[in-house]
Parts: structure tokens; sequence; C-alpha cells
């Protein structure tokens, strides 16, 4: 529990969401405010399930042992539903708001639903990450020694990557569920909402780290990958980015996807 | 209070002073015709912004003029909307250092943790037995501030009115020295004791000589803007903590509620103070306190380059009142929480030269009470650091919604109710109901 590993894991958790942030969201000022929108809009979820939690708590009557487990197990399952479906809300405002953006002004370019879908994944990932993590890295900054009473000491490691890849995950969930609703397709929003039950659910395992860990990671990879060719990416738009043979990326035209 | 400054006077076809006097009248042309009245120049001090903002469903002509329907969309609106989002973030960025800097200061100087006494205008004392009785002394403490507030305002606005200029001058300068010299080093102080780093008196001197002087000129004179933001930010943030420090707990809150109360009726009210003074300023035409209010556009700050006499006697009222009253106190900061609109340099013909930019300006006790409501979250939240965030990004979303009804409005509105309202019910609500889950979560690494 050294300076060590907060800043390590601080970059492991918000590295990657970072990233993305500078060189992506930093530059236009809109997709700033709507990231901030998208965040303000995940913490409201998030208020209303720990209401709901708080409720089932009080209606039980705050017993200490198994039922404090199940009612948390009630409460991470309703909040992973009432994230799905603040996530759905933003998604009606932002197509409100569209519009209105369009009506107004039709010369210049509005932000495609698609680059809102990533700000949005983005800024629910990121205030996620946020809430999860925070108090624990700043919990590691002070004395103490991981594991004592015999618990993993891999705590803060686990957390840290967990949470990057709730972030990721977040972002690729944003992308498909904005395209479900854009095509009323209602599959892919049945998908996010069972993957994101899935990971959840699956961290009831921890400390079995590696179950946990490794299929949330196999999960993120598999959405990622779908979430690729949803927003538009192919096999071929690879290869030309790789082997830097396109011109439109190259000269970085404003076309916003 | 937030407002707006235009810089072109070549995009005010519709002053907007004027559109929203001629608002009355639902005829589409008044909004040409209404170019009498101080605002010959362009600088109608209004930002049209609007347009970026995510949230807007409503009717796009309502964003004509002032809200006149049946105006055509012209060239105004193609002007608010490419300036809309732009502005947020010029706010967004300066409100989130001063929190930063109040954050970062409490969570490691304990000097402002600490509890040493209350100001006078807080005589009430808070360490009593009972529930009521705590209760009862926090809204008597608040009573007090909120009259003090008030009637400085007050007092100030009749100066202002009967041109007191010089008075309000003095005042002003007063209150930055004690805040830009005797704050400084007691934060100073504070911050070295707290690293335990040894500093001479000479270096002391020099250090807090320098940042004090050179603060003083770019407040009430002339200087590069950034760094003249930078003080405005250093100030407002030294004020904050103050606040924190001194004031006791739950008159904090109840007085932070009242103030946006006040706030609110200050602006909108016809007979409020905020609302006369701002009035009175473009009645003159002159540019309301420069020195005290955050300008994120260059143009107005930078001091003006032409001598015009009522300019020049404007741009040196720099006010400051918080800082007037006495060491210890806040005051009058609803004169702050307004954006006044930057009435701006008297001869329309020296208008911005460079700087083609539209600011948005806001009053630093905006800043002020924003910092010592996210100041108090994370002195009180027990070491959380979710409330802290959740109280953050309520004020930035409440800052955006109001800088959104700016946009509509198109004049002088207050920047605290919104916002404070947004931060108070995420404070309350993150730290009873929000915190203990997930510090259960966290706890048995479960993730959502």
């Amino acid at each position: 529990m050294t300076a060590a590993v907060f800043f390590g894991c601080a970059f492991i958790a918000f590295g990657p969401a970072l990233a993305l942030y500078i060189f992506t969201i930093a530059t236009d000022p809109l997709r700033i405010i709507f990231l901030i929108v998208g965040a303000f809009f995940w913490l409201i979820s998030l208020l209303l399930s720990s209401f709901v939690w708080f409720v089932a708590r009080a209606i039980t009557g705050n017993r200490d042992g198994p039922i404090e487990k199940y009612l948390l197990i009630f409460g991470v399952l309703v909040s992973v539903l009432i994230q799905e479906m603040f996530r759905f809300a933003y998604y009606r405002l932002l197509k409100k708001a569209n519009e209105g953006l369009k009506t107004i002004n039709p010369d210049e370019p509005a932000p495609s639903m698609r680059l809102l879908a990533y700000v949005s994944g983005l800024g629910f990932g990121i205030m996620s990450g946020v809430f999860s993590f925070v108090n624990t890295l700043s919990d590691s900054l002070g004395p103490g020694t991981v594991g004592i009473h015999g618990d993993s000491p891999y705590f803060f490691l686990n957390s840290a990557f967990m949470t990057q890849v709730i972030i990721l995950l977040h972002m690729f969930w944003g992308i498909i569920f904005f395209d479900g609703c854009e095509k009323k397709n209602w599959y892919p929003l049945l998908a996010v909402i069972l993957t994101h039950l899935l990971v959840s659910a699956l961290t009831f395992l921890n400390p079995q780290y590696e179950i946990s860990l490794v299929s949330a990671y196999m999960i993120m990879v598999l959405t990622g990958i779908w979430a690729f060719f949803v927003a538009g990416g192919s096999r071929r738009s690879l290869k030309r980015y790789l082997l830097c043979q396109d011109k439109n990326f190259l000269l970085y035209s404003q076309r916003s996807r | 209070m937030l407002t707006f400054m235009a810089s072109d006077s070549e995009e005010d076809a519709c002053n907007e002073r004027t559109s929203l006097m001629s608002a009355e009248s639902p005829v589409p042309r008044s909004c040409q015709e209404g170019r009498q009245g101080p605002e010959d120049g362009e600088d109608a001090a209004q930002w049209r912004s609007q347009g970026r903002e995510e949230d807007q469903e409503e009717d796009p002509d309502r964003y004509v003029c002032s809200g006149v329907p049946g105006r055509l969309p012209g060239l105004e609106e193609e002007l608010t909307l490419k300036y809309g989002a732009k502005h947020v973030i010029m706010l967004f960025v300066p409100v989130t250092l001063c929190m930063v800097v109040v954050v970062a200061t409490i969570k490691s100087v304990r000097f402002y943790t600490e509890k040493n006494g209350q100001l006078i205008y807080t005589p009430f004392t808070e360490d009593t037995p009972s529930v009521g009785q705590r209760l009862l002394n926090s809204v008597l403490n608040t009573l007090i501030m909120l009259s003090v507030i008030v009637v400085m305002t007050i007092f100030l606005v009749v100066l202002y009115k009967y041109r007191c200029y010089k008075f309000i001058h003095g005042w002003l300068i007063m209150s930055s020295l004690m805040l830009l010299f005797l704050f400084t080093y007691i934060y100073l102080g504070e911050v070295l004791k707290t690293y335990n780093v040894a500093m001479d008196y000479p270096t002391l001197f020099l250090v807090v000589w320098n940042f004090g002087a050179v603060g003083m000129v770019c407040i009430h004179w002339k200087g590069p803007l950034v760094l003249q933001q930078a003080y405005l930010i250093m100030i407002s943030a030294l004020m904050a903590l103050v606040f924190i420090k001194y004031l006791p707990e739950w008159s904090a809150w109840v007085i932070l509620g009242a103030i946006s109360v006040y706030d609110l009726m200050a602006v909108l009210c016809p007979k409020g103070p905020l609302r006369m003074l701002v009035e009175t300023a473009q009645e003159r035409n002159e540019p309301i306190f420069p020195a005290l209010i955050y300008s994120s556009a260059m143009v107005w700050t930078v001091g003006m380059a032409k001598p015009d006499p009522s300019s020049q006697g404007a741009l040196q009222l720099p006010y400051d009142p918080e800082m007037e009253e006495d060491s210890c106190d806040s005051l009058g900061e609803p004169s702050y929480p307004e954006v006044l609109e930057p009435p701006l340099p008297g001869s329309p013909g020296e208008e911005l030269e460079e700087e083609e930019e539209r600011g948005v300006k806001l009053g630093l006790g905006d800043f002020i009470f924003y910092s010592v409501l996210v100041g108090k979250a994370a002195a009180t939240g027990s070491g959380d650091w979710n409330t802290t965030l959740a109280c953050f990004v309520a004020i930035l979303i409440g800052l955006c919604l109001t800088l959104l009804l700016l946009a509509v409005f198109k004049k002088a509105l207050p920047a605290l109710p919104i916002s404070i309202a947004f931060g108070l019910i995420f404070y309350f609500s993150t730290d009873n109901l929000v915190r203990p889950f997930m510090d259960t979560l966290a706890s048995h690494q479960l993730h959502i």
C-alpha cells in the first residue's frame, strides 16, 4: 500500500478511459457536455438503485447474516436493470435533442447518433468506474497490509482491472444499445442487458478472481468486436487502418462517425 | 448571475435588451426597431448561445429574439449555435479548477476543517444538546447572515446609483488587498505547516508581496486575461475556504439554500437590488464591476485600449463586495452571483478590435458558493469521495442548465439556484443512500 500501488491501480483502472477522453472528447466542447450529462444520468440511476436497496434493507429490518448478502445481490441486479433503463432514457433525450439541433441549424453537421452512443457509453463507464473505485484508491495511499486476515492479497489489483473492464464494457454496450434502438431491433438491447447482468453476477464469485476477471475480459473482447462491426467497421477498414492506407483517416476528416 | 457578452456589433441585429423589452409585444419586427437606448453599440452583452445544448426540445422559434414567436431564424440563430457549447466549457473549466483547489486544500490541510470559532455573523453556536435547538440556531444564523448580505447589497446599489464611485472603488481595493495579502499569507502558512516545509521570513515576504501586487494590478487594472482569471479563481477559492472553516455545519447548508433563494429573487424580481444594479449599469452604459466578475472572453477585461472617460470610470470600478466587509466575512455575495452584462465601453467605436470572442461572465459569488458546497461535501463526507464527485457533477449540470436558460431568456440570470439545488439534493442523497450501498459493494468486490 504505497504510492506505487496507488498510481499503478489508478492508471490501470482509468488509463484507457483517460486516453479516450483526451484524444477524442476533450477537443470538442459539445462532446464534453454530452459526456457529463451521460455521467449525470448514470448517477441518477445509481441514486435510484441505492434507494431501492435501502428500502429493501429497511423493510427486512437491517439484520446481518446471509440475508444481507441476498439483499446485496438483489440490489445489484435491480441496479443493472435501472442503469439500462436510464441508458434508454438518455437515448430518447438525445434523439429529441438531435432533432432540435437539426431543425435549428441544418448547415452544420450535428453529431451523429453513433458518436453520441460512444460518448454516452463512455460517460456511463467513467462515472461507474470512478464511483466503484475511487474510495478504494484513496485507501490504498494509507498504511496497511492487504489480506492480512487471510483474504486475497490481490484486492487492489483485481478491483483496478475490474474497473477497467467495466468502463470499456459500458462504452461498447452504449454503442450496441443505441444502434439497436436506432434500428428498432430489440435483440441487441436484450443482449446488452443480459451481458451486463452476467458480468455483474460473475463478480459475486469474488474473491475467486480467475473466473470473474477472465470471463469479464473475454466478454469485453467479444462485445468490443461486436461494437466495432455495429459502428461500421469491417475487416477491410481495419486492415487499411493498420497498414496506414486509409486516406480518409490519415487526413482526419471531420466527418463524425 | 450569468450574463453574456457580445463582441461583435454586426451580429446584433436585434439587441437582446431591447428585444427583451419588446418581447411583450408579439410583433416580430419590434426586435429590429428597438435599437434605441443604451445599447447603441453592439454590446448588448448577450450571449445567444444555445443550440448545442443537448436538452433542448423546445420549438426552435423560441430562441429567436428572446422568445418573440414567429420571427424567422436568421443570422442570430447561427451565431447562437456556434458559440453555445464552447462557452459552457469556458465556464466549466474555471469552476472545476476552483473546486479542485478547494477540495485539494480541504483534504490535505487540516486547518480548514478544524473548528476554531465562528464569524460574528453567525453568533449562535451549534453545540447544543438537542436537535431542535441546533436547527433553530442554524436558522437564526442564516437569517442574520442573509440580512447582512441584503443590507450590504442595497448599500452598494445605493452607492452606485448616486455615483459614489470613489467610495466603491476604495472599498473594493481594501477588500482585494485583504484577500490577496492576508488570506494568502495565512493559506501559505498553513500549507507549509502541513508539509513541514520551512520558509524564512524574507522569502515569505518576497513571495507574498509579488503574488499580491501582481494580483492587484491584474484584477483592478490591466493584465493578461489568463493571469486575471487565475487570480480570480484563487481569491474565490480562498474566500470559499474561509467560509468552510468559519461557518458551522448546519448553518452552512441552510445558508446555501437561503442564498440561492435570495439570488433568485434579487435578480429576477423587478425591485430586486441586483436587477436594479444591472439596469442602472446598462442605462449608463458602463461595465459593472469588472474586477469581481469572472469573464471568459478577452475583450472586456484586458482594459479598454482607447481612453474613453465613461469606460475609464467604469473600468476602475472593480467590485469586490465580498471582500469589502471585514476580514472574515462575506458579504454581498449575492451581488456577484449575478453575471452582469458587460455594459462595456461607452463608445461603439472602440470595440474590440481584435477580439471577436463572445464570452460569458459569471460572478465570483457563484464560484465561491459552488466551492463551498463541494468543499463542505469533501470535509464532512466522512472521507468519502463519492459524495464530493456527485456534488461536482450536479453543480456542473446545474450550470449547464442555467446557461441553457440564459440562451433562451437572454437576460441576466441567477446562477446559484439550479446548481445549488442539485448540489444539495445530491449531497444529502449520496451521503445517506449511495454511500452505504457503494461501500458494501466495494467491500464485497461486487461491481454493478
